[in-house]
Order: C-alpha cells, then sequence, then structure tokens
C-alpha cells in the first residue's frame, strides 16, 4: 500500500522539481500540459469510475478561464475599459463584468459557475434518465451554443480573438520567470491535492456507489440508492476541475479563445484519457501528459504532416491498449505475475466492464 | 511478500512510464539538458541565422496560410543565393499554427526561446497575432504579419506588412459610392476583423452619404447563405460590402449566382478573395464583381513578372500569387534590408534602422513607416476577369501611409 | 408573399442537405451503434471525387459531354465513399461493436489521418467544380427564385431516401440487415453472415455520405476541412429524429432546416445556430429517445 503511494509521490516529486531540470520554454509548456491533466482527472472520474462520456467539458474549461481572463483583463485595463471592447463601441463596462474586478469573486465564480452549470445540465439530464451516447451528444450540442454565443458576443467576450495581453495577476507580473515558476509551482500542487481528493473519493462509498452505477444503474436504482444525485454531483466535481484548470491555464498561457473550448479540444479532452487509460487517475494524468507532448514533439519534428501521426496514436490505442498506457502496464505485469505462480488477483484497474 | 512483489513491479514500470511522459514533455530528455537557461536573444553565432515561419499547415486556415508560407521560404532561398543577410546565410525553422490561437502563442514562443530565431515571419488571422503578440513583446522578439488586418493596433514588437484599413477598405468604400451606388449591404463572418471594419464602414458611409441597407453576420464555415440571400434581395441594395472569410465565400458567391443575383444586378466587393481563393471559388461565378487589395499578380512592374515567374517555377505552373502571398515575400526583404542598415541581428537595432526602410515590391515601392511599423502602400481595386485574374480598374496612384487608427479621418473620431 | 415561399423553400431546401449528409449516418450510427467521426471525411472524399471526375471530363472527354460529369460523379462518390467505409469497418470498426464510444476515439483518428491525406494530395487550398451548365439558374414563380441546384439536391435527397427505404423494407439484403441491428446473436444462429451483412452495411452508410459530398460541391467549398462543417450537425439530427429511425431522420433534418432557416430570418446566422442546438438540448430533455423512437419495454 505505502508503495504504491510512494510511486506517485515520486511522480508528483519530479513534476515539483521540474524547473531544476527543465528550460524556460519546455517548463511552461508542461506546465500548460499539466492545466490539461487535471481536466483529464475530472473526465476520468466521470468516465472511468461513472461510465458518462461527457464531450463538452471544453466548455467548463473555457467558463473557469473566462472568469479569471476577465478579472486579469481588468486589472491589466487600470480602470479603463478593455481594449476589445473599446473597438467594439461599447462605453460602459456591462454590469455582469463589473464583478469580476474582485479577484476573489473571479476566482471562485471560476470554479462555481463550471460547477453550476454542469449540476443544471446534469440534473436535467440524468433526472430524465438520458445515458451513454445520447448524453454525450447534448454535451456536444451544449459546446456549440457556448462557442457561437461566445463569438457572436464580441463586444462582451473578444470574440475569436478572446481575452488576451494580460499583464499582472495581484500585483505581480506576468512575464517575470519567476511568477511563472512559482505559477507551475502552484499547478503541480493543485493537481497533485486534486489528485489525492479523487483518489480518497473513488475508494469512499460514494466512490463505490459511482463504479456501480456505471456497471449497473437499474440494480443501483433498485437497491435505494439515488445514482442521479450521485451522478450530479460528480458531474459537478468533474466540471469544476475543468474549471480550476482553466484558470491555472489563462495564467500561464495568457490567452483564452472561443476555440478552445469547441468540439475539438473538448474531444481531445477525451483522448486524453482514453490514451493514458480511462479507468485509473494516474493514468488520465500521464495520458494528457504523455498525448500533448507527443501532439507538440510530432508537430514540431514533422510540422507538414504530424496529424497523421497523431491519429495513429489515437487508433493504435484504441485498438490494442483499449484501457490505455496504464491499464497495459498493468496486464502486462499481471501476465509477468501469472506465469510466476499460479492464479492471483484480478486488479480492479483492468477487470472492469468492457 | 508476494503481492508486495507484484505491486513493485507494477510501480516500477509506472514511473518508467512517468519518466518516459517527462522525457518526451522535454523533447528528448537529453536535448533539455543542454537547452541554455537563460534569456533569449537570437542566436547568430556561425555562419547561419536562424528565422521562424509560423503558419497553419493543418487546421481550418491551412487554405491560405500554406501559401504564405512557400513565399516566405522563397524569399529566403532567394536572399541567400544572393549571399544572404550580413554575409549569413538564413535558416528557417518552419513550425505548424495549426489553426489555434494558443498554438501559435506555443509555438512563438518555441521559436524565440529556444531556436532563438532572429526575427519570425508569420499568422493569418488577428486572433492568432493577438494571441502571439504578449509573446513577442515579454521575449522582444520580432513578429512580421503580412496579411491586411482591422487596424486598431501598433505594437512596437510588430512590423505588418500587410495594408491596414485606411489603404483598402477606405478607398474601396469612396470608391464604390462614387462609382456604384450609396446603398451598401455589409455581410461578414462573425469575428473581429469584419465587425471592426463594417464599425469603420459605416461612421464613413454616415459621413460621404451612403446609406445602410443592412448587415448581417454569419459564423465562420458556415455553408448555407439562401436565408441571408433572401434578406438581400428584400432590401436591394446596391453594393454588398463582403467581409466574410475563407471558405463561406466559396458558398456565398455560388448561391448568389443560384439565386439569380449577378454583378450587374448587385455589385459585390470582397477584401479577402485573392488569385488562390478565385480558384476555389470559380471564375465563372465570380467574374464582374472586385476585390480590394495592393496588389494582384497581373499588376504591372518588372518586379512582379520576376516574382510571379519565379513563384511559379518553384511551386508549380498551376500556382498563383496573390496580395497576401506578395505581403510575406515582402517582409522578409524588408527585414533582410533592416538587418543590413542595422548592422546587427539584434531586434533593437532593427527595430531602429527599420524606418524609412524601401523595397521594390512587385506590387510597387513598399516603405516602412517607422512611426506605426506598418509599411506604405498603394491601394488597388480590381474587377475579377473570366481568366481568374484581377483587372485593375483603380489605384491610389501613389502609396498611401498607414493610418491603423484612422487619425486623419474626422470621422473615424470616436471609433477608437 | 414572395419572402414566404423563397424561406419556406429554403427550409426545405436546407433540410434536404441535411438529411443528405444524415441518410448514411443513420445507417452506421442509427443502426449499427457505430459513433464514425470520419462520416464528415467520407463526404470529403466524395466532394474530391466530383472534382477529380470533373477534371478527368475536361482532360479526356469530348467537350461537348463535359456537362454529363455530373452524372458519373454521383455514382463514383457513392463507389469512393463505400470503399473507404468498406475498408475501416475490415480494418477497425468490426473490432469495436461492443464498445460504441471506443468506435468514436479511433475514428477520430481516421479523420484526422484522411484529412492530412487530403491536402497532401490536392493541396492545402480549396479547389474548384464547375456546375454542370443545366444546373445554373433558376425556376421563376411569381418573383421568388427556386434555384436548380437545390431543387436537384431535393430530388437527390428523396431517391436516396426512398431507395434506401426499398432496400432496407423490401430486399432479402436489407432486411437481413435490419435483423442484424436489432438482434445480433439471433440473426446469427438463423445463418446470417454478420461479418458480410456489417461490412454492407457500413460501406452504403458511408457510400451515402460520398453521394452527399457529390451534391454539396455545387453549393459550397471543397477542401480538406468540410467535414467538419457538417458533421456535428449530422450526428443531432439522427439523435432528434431517434436513433434506428429513418424516418425519423427524416424529420429530424426538415425540422432543423425549418427551424435554422426561419431563426435565421428573424435573428442572424450565429444566433440561428444557439437558438437550434439550444433547442435541440431543450427537446431531447422531454423526449430522450427522439421524435421517433422504436418502443421498448426493456429497461436498458
Amino acid at each position: 500500500m505505502d508503495k504504491k503511494k510512494l510511486g506517485y509521490w515520486l511522480f508528483f516529486i519530479a513534476l515539483f522539481l521540474g524547473p531544476l531540470y527543465l528550460t524556460e520554454f519546455r517548463l511552461a509548456l508542461l506546465g500548460k500540459f499539466l492545466c490539461f491533466a487535471l481536466v483529464a482527472l475530472g473526465i476520468c472520474l466521470i468516465w472511468g469510475y461513472t461510465g458518462i462520456l461527457s464531450l463538452g467539458h471544453g466548455v467548463y474549461f473555457g467558463l473557469g478561464a473566462y472568469c479569471t481572463a476577465m478579472y486579469l483583463k481588468l486589472e491589466a485595463a487600470g480602470g479603463t475599459l478593455p481594449d476589445f471592447m473599446e473597438w467594439s463601441g461599447v462605453t460602459a463596462l456591462p454590469a455582469f463584468w463589473q464583478p469580476f474586478s474582485n479577484p476573489v469573486f473571479a476566482l471562485s465564480a471560476s470554479l462555481l459557475i463550471p460547477a453550476l452549470l454542469a449540476a443544471m445540465l446534469g440534473f436535467l439530464t440524468f433526472k430524465n434518465r438520458i445515458k451513454g451516447v445520447y448524453f454525450s451528444l447534448i454535451s456536444q450540442a451544449v459546446v456549440v451554443v457556448f462557442v457561437t454565443l461566445f463569438v457572436a458576443k464580441q463586444d462582451w467576450t473578444g470574440g475569436t480573438n478572446g481575452l488576451t495581453n494580460f499583464t499582472t495577476f495581484l500585483g505581480f507580473s506576468l512575464a517575470s520567470p519567476l511568477v511563472q515558476i512559482v505559477l507551475y509551482l502552484m499547478t503541480v500542487l493543485i493537481l497533485g491535492a486534486s489528485f489525492t481528493l479523487a483518489a480518497a473519493l473513488t475508494k469512499s462509498r460514494a466512490g463505490r456507489v459511482l463504479s456501480a452505477v456505471r456497471d449497473g444503474e437499474n440494480r443501483v436504482r433498485f437497491l435505494g440508492f439515488n445514482p442521479t444525485s450521485y451522478k450530479v454531483f460528480v458531474y459537478s466535481l468533474s466540471a469544476a476541475l475543468a474549471g480550476l484548470a482553466g484558470t491555472l491555464f489563462v495564467l500561464q498561457v495568457g490567452l483564452i479563445s472561443p476555440a478552445m473550448m469547441g468540439i475539438i479540444p473538448s474531444i481531445e479532452m477525451v483522448l486524453w484519457v482514453a490514451v493514458g487509460g480511462r479507468y485509473s487517475l494516474i493514468g488520465a494524468v500521464l495520458g494528457a501528459i504523455v498525448v500533448n507532448s507527443a501532439k507538440s514533439f510530432f508537430s514540431e519534428s514533422y510540422p507538414d504532416i504530424w496529424s497523421i501521426f497523431l491519429g495513429l496514436l489515437f487508433i493504435i490505442v484504441v485498438m490494442f491498449l483499449p484501457n490505455g498506457i496504464v491499464g497495459a502496464v498493468n496486464s502486462w505485469n499481471e501476465k509477468r505475475v501469472k506465469s510466476k505462480r499460479k492464479g492471483g488477483t484480478a486488479d480492479a484497474a483492468d477487470s472492469v466492464v468492457s | 511478500m508476494k503481492g508486495m512483489k507484484r505491486f513493485w513491479g507494477k510501480q516500477t514500470v509506472i514511473a518508467a512510464v512517468s519518466a518516459a511522459a517527462l522525457a518526451l514533455s522535454g523533447c528528448a530528455a537529453s536535448s533539455a539538458l543542454n537547452e541554455e537557461k537563460e534569456k533569449p536573444a537570437a542566436n547568430t553565432e556561425g555562419d547561419t541565422v536562424k528565422v521562424g515561419v509560423l503558419h497553419s499547415l493543418s487546421g481550418t486556415m491551412a487554405i491560405s496560410e500554406v501559401s504564405l508560407r512557400d513565399a516566405e521560404l522563397m524569399a529566403i532561398e532567394e536572399i541567400n543565393a544572393n549571399g544572404g543577410v550580413l554575409g549569413k546565410q538564413i535558416e528557417p525553422v518552419v513550425e505548424d499554427g495549426a489553426s489555434d490561437w494558443p498554438t501559435f502563442a506555443e509555438k512563438a514562443k518555441k521559436l524565440l526561446q529556444k531556436d532563438e530565431v532572429a526575427t519570425v515571419f508569420g499568422g493569418w488571422t488577428s486572433a492568432s497575432r493577438k494571441a502571439m503578440l504578449p509573446v513577442f513583446e515579454q521575449n522582444n522578439g520580432l513578429l512580421w504579419y503580412p496579411v491586411q488586418y482591422e487596424g486598431m493596433e501598433s505594437s512596437p514588437n510588430i512590423f505588418y506588412t500587410g495594408a491596414t484599413t485606411n489603404q483598402q477598405i477606405v478607398p474601396s468604400v469612396t470608391w464604390l459610392l462614387e462609382n456604384k451606388g450609396k446603398s451598401f449591404f455589409l455581410i461578414g463572418s462573425d469575428y473581429v476583423f469584419p465587425r471592426t471594419a463594417n464599425k469603420e464602414i459605416k461612421a464613413q458611409l454616415k459621413a460621404e452619404g451612403g446609406t445602410l441597407a443592412g448587415e448581417e453576420y454569419t459564423p465562420l464555415g458556415h455553408t448555407d447563405y439562401s436565408t441571408l440571400i433572401s434578406k438581400i434581395k428584400e432590401k436591394k441594395p446596391e453594393v454588398i460590402y463582403n467581409t466574410l472569410n475563407g471558405d463561406s465565400n466559396v458558398a456565398f458567391f455560388k448561391q448568389l449566382k443560384d439565386a439569380g443575383i449577378t454583378a450587374d444586378d448587385i455589385t459585390v466587393l470582397s477584401v479577402s478573395i485573392a488569385e488562390e481563393e478565385i480558384r476555389g471559388i470559380g471564375t465563372d461565378i465570380l467574374t464582374g464583381h472586385y476585390a480590394a487589395w495592393n496588389y494582384f499578380q497581373t499588376t504591372d512592374t518588372p518586379e512582379n513578372k520576376k516574382f510571379v515567374a519565379a513563384y511559379k517555377k518553384a511551386y508549380g505552373d498551376d500556382r498563383v500569387t496573390g496580395d497576401p502571398i506578395e505581403a510575406a515575400y515582402n517582409a522578409v526583404y524588408l527585414w533582410a534590408a533592416a538587418v543590413e542598415k542595422a548592422g546587427s541581428f539584434d531586434v533593437d537595432a532593427v527595430k531602429k534602422a527599420a524606418g524609412g526602410i524601401e523595397f521594390k515590391a512587385p506590387g510597387g515601392t513598399v516603405t516602412i513607416d517607422g512611426d506605426n511599423q506598418h509599411t506604405y502602400k498603394t491601394a488597388r481595386i480590381g474587377e475579377i476577369q473570366a481568366a481568374g485574374q484581377f483587372k485593375e480598374v483603380w489605384n491610389s496612384g501613389e502609396p498611401v501611409k498607414p493610418d491603423p487608427y484612422l487619425e486623419t479621418y474626422s470621422w473615424a473620431e470616436g471609433l477608437n | 408573399m414572395a419572402v414566404v415561399a423563397t424561406q419556406l423553400f429554403n427550409g426545405i431546401s436546407l433540410g434536404s442537405i441535411l438529411l443528405l449528409i444524415a441518410l448514411g449516418l443513420a445507417i452506421t450510427f442509427g443502426l449499427m451503434n457505430v459513433i464514425n467521426m470520419a462520416h464528415g471525411e467520407f463526404i470529403m472524399a466524395g466532394a474530391y471525387t466530383t472534382y477529380v471526375v470533373q477534371q478527368a471530363f475536361s482532360h479526356y472527354v469530348p467537350a461537348a459531354l463535359f456537362n454529363y460529369y455530373y452524372i458519373a460523379a454521383i455514382p463514383l462518390s457513392f463507389l469512393i465513399g463505400a470503399l473507404l467505409g468498406f475498408v475501416l469497418e475490415k480494418t477497425l470498426i468490426r473490432f469495436l461493436y461492443h464498445r460504441p464510444l471506443d468506435s468514436l476515439l479511433a475514428t477520430w483518428g481516421v479523420s484526422l489521418i484522411l484529412q492530412q491525406m487530403a491536402r497532401s494530395i490536392f493541396g492545402a487550398p480549396n479547389v474548384a467544380v464547375t456546375a454542370p451548365a443545366w444546373l445554373d439558374g433558376g425556376l421563376t414563380i411569381a418573383g421568388a427564385v427556386f434555384p436548380y441546384k437545390r431543387l436537384f439536391i431535393i430530388a437527390l435527397a428523396v431517391i436516396c431516401m426512398v431507395a434506401l427505404y426499398l432496400y432496407l423494407d423490401k430486399t432479402a439484403a436489407g432486411r437481413k440487415m435490419r435483423a442484424v441491428t436489432m438482434n445480433r446473436s439471433m440473426a446469427s444462429s438463423l445463418g446470417v453472415s454478420t461479418q458480410k451483412v456489417d461490412a454492407a452495411a457500413f460501406a452504403i452508410g458511408s457510400g451515402l455520405a460520398g453521394i452527399a459530398g457529390c451534391a454539396l460541391t455545387v453549393l459550397g467549398p471543397i477542401g480538406s476541412t468540410i467535414g467538419t462543417y457538417y458533421i456535428v450537425d449530422a450526428f443531432m439530427i439522427v439523435i432528434l429524429g431517434g436513433i434506428g429511425s429513418l424516418a425519423g431522420t427524416v424529420f429530424g433534418a426538415l425540422s432543423i432546416g425549418m427551424l435554422g432557416t426561419v431563426a435565421e430570418f428573424w435573428t442572424g446566422a450565429s444566433m440561428a445556430k444557439v437558438i437550434v442546438f439550444a433547442a435541440i438540448v431543450a427537446f431531447l430533455q422531454f423526449k430522450p429517445a427522439g421524435l421517433l423512437s422504436a418502443r421498448t419495454r426493456s429497461l436498458e
């Protein structure tokens, strides 16, 4: 038991020491990937553990990022109107922007707004017993609604350009390498904390109910549980994690635009988890890092045809590693152990369902 | 004990995978370790100097941006064949922005910090430029942005070799009012350039006696224009001012013609349709409509004959040039000239030297305005011919001074 | 009055376009439960096939016959789409029937690859297809113009729909297909070769996407990313109509087409899109199984 924890500790310590062995550019890149890992963690909770495939997490990520970006934009504008509003002919700050000049409000909103939206949508759809592919496609429709709205309401949101060109966060210059290192370390810490939280959740009684919902929702219902409330809870939690990731993303990358809430990023988020291993939290984290590293690496090495490699990667993973990297490692390991001795207990992570 | 053993095995493997992931993210651990950790500055040691070329080679914007990369690479090759810059050969580092704005920011950062390029040529959409802008300002890099855009910007770290509004849109509106009609219908894709441009056009119409028949925006990638065309039919404008982007133009023009509206009925003037887009739409559909640019493949200068011939020789006879392609090509030469004048690759020195630099471009002489880092360019309006080329019907006679904030136009007060 | 007629026609026309793009998906997704994200790329393949046929005609066929290239392009687009679909089914999909959500991820990879291949083969810029002369112009009735191209697409959609209905309901092969999709093991034990049926069904669905691509060339752009413009709409139509119901897909396409054009006429294109998709989300809350869904007493 303690050894398992040790493995995770080593991993997070390796991440934490990133600034020592990575260049500024690679560190920023890894910081961005860790934000994605946080999203992946949330997706793993609802997909791997609860069996709900959301193809709309880009929206929650984007909403979280926009909340923080609004604060950053107001801080950069220093009391005047944000630049894009001036170009759009807006004369006074819209009322809903005003509370975002308060960092506490903006940061809490970046968690709460995604969570509330998810709770609302989840409550309706789960209560109506919409599941499987229906839910996935409804979540895509929600993406289309939000992206189109954010693009069309240019005077309020910055349109396709999104919000960018920030200067400071709570008075600290975002351009300073030191601030960026601190933000990176914060991201590692938050990811570690969220990971611990998620792991505790999956081991708790509630976590067992979630897995049971995945494997046989009606049986859970017959046993007297209300699957809807469990599903709504975990769906909002994963939306909040995505919102939190959005905040960290905007602080490190300095940009949020509707393109990053869209259908394509939303599907990519699911792919990270699939590649890493959907039934494993650490798999989700690894998947986000591996896929995005591969994307950066391929596109730097083969700018003309990199998407072919990326496509092949997805196909290979789905065909040959149905439970992702971690699933493959587990089953390989199990085989090895089995050949050494007779029998052996199956690991929970890879014996699960198809 | 047995279980423990089994457990260890698994953890080792997971740790190994984690390590591999980290290594990969460091783009092979060794190279990551070798990278020097210092503030980026152009690496100009050795016989070569690296420059970045950053356009979308995949995704929806690839249809336009791939040609800009081609033009930039051709200019680099030409300069290299003539001895390079300050005696050094230029070594392009090509990156894919993937039609995704954060990717543009990421790759710009990579070019500046890892490759230590002397300058970057890149971008097409305003969104990609806005995403790259903070990166170039924070790292004190240099970006050459080669596409016409909506103005209202002047970053100290960007040179704009495409037209700003007063070199393309403003003169074309005046020309339309004088020659084609007073009643305008504005259509555009729903993003920053059309909305900003149309705001300026509306102010200009008011000042110069035009009327606004309608204003409509469609989402990027929109392909059904039947309803919008019914609206146009209902309003009966004399002129359609078109700021649609990319693929939407194809659908719009095809369906406009099907609805029985030809260039004789309503004049359409576009600002995003160059020779390459004409090929994708079909010349039969566009014949008789207009476009406003600073350069056409048919522009009659000796430099252009050479340029078109070289471009076709490099990339195939079926390729065509166009305004953004020319502006991208110019950008490389302007940068090289500024470096020669400065006698150094240093960004601040190049910026200081750039003001007043002249280049005999295919589309006529362009000059860098030292104040706002835009270029003086000749405004032109062309009529699309059956052969897929433009016939120039008007030009401004001399290069127009760039005025990105429209400060010299009284009607533009209050726009910015 | 002309405006009302035109708008009514526009709604039907948009509906027919949506129907064409969704019809193939009604088979692969609706009947077979495969979430094929590369469906849009099959549409693209159909469009490029039309372009290639046009080029071939302009080079190798007497000019007098050029206008008939389009007639040749329709079946060829179907064949190319069907061929791609067949290969995809044989190499990937058949391993994923028991994992529908995984088919989404794998075909996403396929879609990335096909797009890049199109860029490598045909170049990044759009290509142009000149519509045949006999589709130029339109029918003018009382001041309203009904373009021949749109009338043609409506006719094509109706033909495809009727042909598909006849195939599924009246032929032995079609009935086998429905039998397999309804109850695979039962069909198999009655002697139906499910593998053959699966491959045929997937090929037909993909071929219909090819036809849709061919039809779209006369109205819209032809480039490597056109599939991405239609894929989400296509899935929404099938799910709105009710998975597994061909008639539902027809209703779904027409209602989205009508709602879209009406909303666009009153507001604008962007708001219309928001309204349509919000309406879909809201509608599915009330009728989670879609407009027309097979009644079932089973719980899961």
